[in-house]
């Protein structure tokens, strides 16, 4: 073999994957940078008075985010409530019946596009449909707004789980004579239910950072509320409104709360990892 | 197991939201204009420690302000681009004007204290027109002899949002550039010529630009400028006199001002007479319907004014917002607030 | 099957309701199913009725008029398109080769101890919701940007003839090159994760018999990997780039919110998202159906962009022999 040849291609790897753990070491650590930062500077913010008290009014001192944390905790709730049995039987769908025909396929298809669809558009969407229509924002469009988001979500983990879920659990309570419905939901849905919980956790994940599809639908609210039915404060619109602002006290603030959503959606990815250990991608 | 509980939890989470839905007080809504959200605030936070009503007020813009109240989504709107005659009497709407303040010039140049700096109406004009492009350019150094200037960039800091506070910043070097008159205009979202230029959110995302980007210039409310520390720039006014933005000077310039000669009190004050005037002064509107769909909401924010303008007036001028003179809100609630069906 | 006692008619009543349940169901969960559809086609048909008066008003050339006044009521998509664009293909020109380079490192170097941590590491920062990343950008990446990047920039590529002016200008630490760098950050993870998990589908006979002939790890990945994995790899990025289109956050913190379409990379610009989060909140009119028109844009693109990743994918998929 020629020397010359092996030397190069033996530098061309080396040059190949030292350049490819480099880029590994590039974005991982600025990745973790900023999550070390958002660490540092969320953490001073956290207090009692944070979790307790609602958003301050522009120049005053101390305050904090009950109000969105409670306005983001109640459309969330609502939103997974809708979600999760339109997702969960629209997946059942799927996998029991809609194996060959065409409007399942579609069905998929536009569902694993609205999963990256821009999210500013499905906030535009609602407000046309809902907001326009009864003439204020509300918690409920912004409810609409996140759930229209986890639907997909939930739908795609859902039947790639279903899907796993072996055939003669199904053929055995068929052969029992069960009906089809009690077969997909007693038997197919209680064996793949870990997955399924994994399915609506990550969309709960995923909801939660959501801000673009809340601006013109909640809208937000600067007093503690519990109203579904007008404006309602949540944590990302907040965030957004008082990280663009010059107050020291809001800035603070908004480190805090973004903060606060990032672990909660890291916990939760984290536990559906740990507990649920399917291989399931959102 | 992990199973039950968290859907158990889930749904009394989504119920308990459900039950407290229809139990809150009756708060008042409004939106509109940044420029006053600063003293809104501050009278909604005694209001509300007076009398246990809240004010939810959105501060997005005044052209926001504008669109929620025509959408009726709101009980009053505020702007500072106070609304024509002719559009009032097809909305069916009364405008009428709350507080007064001052837009200032902002910058963020090393060095140099608040108010340390001068400036006249045409070289403002030309740094927001882009014509200066840097900070030590001979224009500006001649209106501030002795002063050391470093060579750098300016950059714009505007409104990305339809804005009160442009439209009286606007009108104000339309008044004294002819040049700017010509090539833009005055409005509540103009067409920012600079070449080097970022748009910022309310009048808080224009103070907060003009803190973080070096070398910026910007125009915010005073309230923005005084309560964040950011130093603003002397302006030399109509008699040509440099003057401070403060209560006074807002105060000297609209001294001589005559609510009744617009319909509606649509009064410009920029650019007037006094030897002690502001030249950027201008007034915050509040737009209600004369026949109010929630005739109760609509007698709320009324009282809420009302209240204002009686015991609203010393936390104004802490802010450095001028409160209106008792003969000028005897005049609202004469005109205005009569027309309004109780 | 010994006589239950049942009577015929009450086995007969029995699979009756059965039959009508099971009817329901199929019927119900396939309501559902088409939720999704009706989603999609409802967000299409709403955006088109909002838009229409914009899109009457100014036709076709709407998408290409370099114009963006309020006061006259004169608009053109642009400028936003540009924007949106610009930060886009920017991000993909950065983060495109770090995916490359994160998931090689994953799927060939890394040791095997170590490949399920890092993996599930870069899983879980592609979670990350963008406010962050938004965050980030504004307030720690755009001052040290403006200090130390942006000057070495334009000292550097900036001198240069041909590309120098896109590097001239202001250096504030905000505008399309910023807007580009923050979105790049944020769409890494989510590259490498689907490249490697592409990476990953490579049988390992194929992988075992070049090595086997005597290829080196790169000339494996290069000649062996990358052919086998081309429209899965080709099919990340587009959904890569689909995501970075429709950002919001990320972008509208860093871009600096101007409506203009600068002469260069340091200029401040507007993408579609930014303008929308901006302006939506006092638009009237003609104003208001523009905004519409230019949700309409983003959707059609995203949705392009998306449906062609999600085909290339699928084809993929099916290679494999798996189920679609």
């Amino acid at each position: 073999m020629d020397q010359s040849v092996y030397n190069r291609r033996k530098r061309t790897n080396r040059i190949g994957l030292t350049l490819s753990m480099l880029a590994m070491v590039i974005g991982m650590s600025v990745l973790l940078w900023i999550l070390a930062l958002l660490f540092y500077k969320g953490f001073s913010a956290l207090s009692w008075s944070f979790f307790t008290a609602s958003t301050p009014a522009p120049g005053s001192e101390g305050g904090g985010l009950a109000n969105a944390m409670v306005g983001s905790f109640m459309m969330i709730a609502c939103c997974t409530l809708v979600s999760t049995p339109i997702g969960v039987l629209a997946g059942i769908y799927l996998t029991e019946y809609g194996d060959d025909s065409v409007v399942a396929s579609i069905t998929r298809f536009v569902s694993d596009i609205m999963l990256s669809a821009p999210s500013i558009v499905i906030g535009l969407f609602v407000y046309a449909i809902l907001v326009a229509q009864v003439k204020h924002f509300s918690g409920w469009a912004g409810m609409l707004a996140l759930s229209l988001i986890a639907i997909p979500v939930v739908l795609r983990t859902t039947e790639n789980i279903l899907r796993l879920v072996p055939g003669s659990l199904r053929e055995a309570a068929f052969a029992l004579g069960a009906p089809r419905w009690k077969v997909a939901l007693m038997v197919t849905l209680r064996a793949g239910r870990s997955g399924v919980i994994t399915g609506v956790l990550l969309a709960l994940a995923r909801v939660s950072g959501e801000t673009a599809p809340l601006l013109f639908t909640a809208l937000n609210n600067q007093f503690f509320s519990t109203d579904m039915n007008k404006p309602l404060s949540n944590l990302p619109v907040v965030i957004f409104q008082f990280a663009m602002s010059p107050y020291e006290n809001w800035i603070n603030l908004a480190w805090g709360g973004a903060l606060v959503i990032t672990v909660v959606v890291l916990v939760i990815n984290i536990i559906t990892r740990v507990f649920f250990r399917e291989k399931v991608s959102a | 197991m992990l199973n039950g509980k968290f859907i158990k939890a889930l749904i009394s989470g989504a119920a308990l939201s459900l039950s407290l839905t229809a139990a809150n007080a009756a708060d008042i809504t409004g939106a509109g204009a940044t420029f006053p959200y600063p003293i809104f605030a501050k009278w909604a936070e005694e209001y509300k420690k007076a009398t246990g009503i809240g004010l939810n007020y959105q501060s997005i813009g005044s052209s926001g302000g504008i669109r929620q109240i025509r959408a009726k989504t709101v009980t009053f709107g505020a702007t500072d681009a106070p609304l024509s005659g002719a559009d009032l009497e097809k909305d069916g709407m009364v405008q009428f004007p709350v507080v007064l303040g001052g837009v200032v010039p902002v910058i963020n140049l090393e060095g140099f204290k608040p108010g340390e700096l001068r400036v006249n109406g045409e070289v403002l004009a030309e740094m927001f027109m882009g014509t200066i492009s840097n900070w030590n350019d001979a224009k500006f150094a001649a209106l501030n002899p002795g002063k050391k200037l470093p060579n750098q960039a300016i950059t714009v800091a505007h409104r990305a949002d339809g804005s009160g506070t442009t439209f009286i910043f606007t009108d104000y070097l339309n008044e004294v550039s002819p040049a700017w008159a010509k090539s833009v205009g005055k409005g509540a979202a103009v067409k920012w010529p600079a070449a080097s230029s970022v748009g910022g959110k309310g009048n808080e995302g224009v103070a907060a630009n003009v803190t973080r980007v070096k070398g910026s210039v910007g125009y915010v409310e005073y309230a923005y400028a005084k309560r964040n520390k950011i130093p603003h720039m002397q302006l030399l006014n109509r008699d040509g006199k440099y003057v401070e933005p403060d209560d006074l000077t807002f105060a000297a310039a609209a001294a001589g001002a005559d609510w009744k000669s617009v319909p509606g009190m649509g009064l410009s004050l920029v650019n007037l007479k006094g030897a002690q005037s502001w030249p950027i002064t201008g007034a915050s509107f509040a737009l209600m319907y004369k026949t109010p769909d929630k005739v109760a909401d609509s007698n709320e924010v009324l009282k809420f004014f009302d209240w204002a303008f009686k015991n609203g007036k010393k936390m104004a001028e802490e802010l450095d917002y001028v409160a209106l003179p008792d003969a000028v809100t005897k005049l609202i609630s004469d005109t205005a607030w009569s027309q309004i069906k109780r | 099957m010994p006589d239950s006692g049942l009577q015929d008619a009450r086995r007969l009543s029995i699979a009756r309701n059965q039959r009508v349940q099971d009817f329901l169901f199929h019927k119900v969960t396939l309501l559902f199913a088409l939720t999704v559809l009706f989603a999609l086609a409802g967000i299409l048909v709403s955006l088109v009725v909002s838009s229409w008066p914009t899109l009457q008003k100014f036709g076709l050339p709407f998408l290409w008029t370099v114009e963006w006044d309020i006061i006259n009521q004169n608009f053109g998509a642009a400028i936003a398109i540009f924007g949106t664009l610009a930060s886009a293909s920017i991000a993909l020109v950065i983060a495109v080769p770090l995916s490359f380079g994160v998931a090689v490192f994953l799927t060939e170097t890394c040791p095997v101890w170590l490949r399920r941590p890092l993996g599930t590491a870069v899983e879980l920062l592609a979670a990350v919701p963008s406010i962050i990343y938004g965050m980030f950008g504004l307030f720690i990446f755009a001052p040290l940007f403006a200090q130390y990047g942006q000057p070495a920039l334009q000292s550097t590529l900036g001198q240069m003839p041909l590309i120098g002016p896109l590097f001239g200008g202001a250096m504030n630490g905000i505008g399309i090159l910023a807007a580009g760098l923050v979105l790049s950050i944020m769409i890494l993870p989510f590259i490498a994760s689907v490249m490697r998990d592409v990476f990953d589908i490579v049988p390992p006979v194929l992988r075992e018999s070049a090595y086997g002939i005597g290829c080196t790890t790169w000339e494996v990945v290069r000649n062996i990997v990358l052919p086998y994995t081309k429209t899965g790899v080709i099919g990340g990025i587009m959904l890569g780039l689909g995501r970075a289109l429709g950002e919001t956050m990320a972008v509208t913190f860093v871009i600096g919110n101007s409506q203009r379409i600068g002469s260069s990379l340091f200029s401040p610009g507007s993408s579609i998202a930014s303008t929308l989060a901006n302006e939506f909140g006092e638009a009237d009119d003609i104003h208001l159906s523009t905004l519409f028109a230019l949700g309409l844009v983003l959707f059609l693109i995203t949705f392009v962009v998306l449906a062609f990743a999600k085909l290339l994918l699928l084809r993929m998929e099916r290679g494999q022999g798996t189920r679609t």
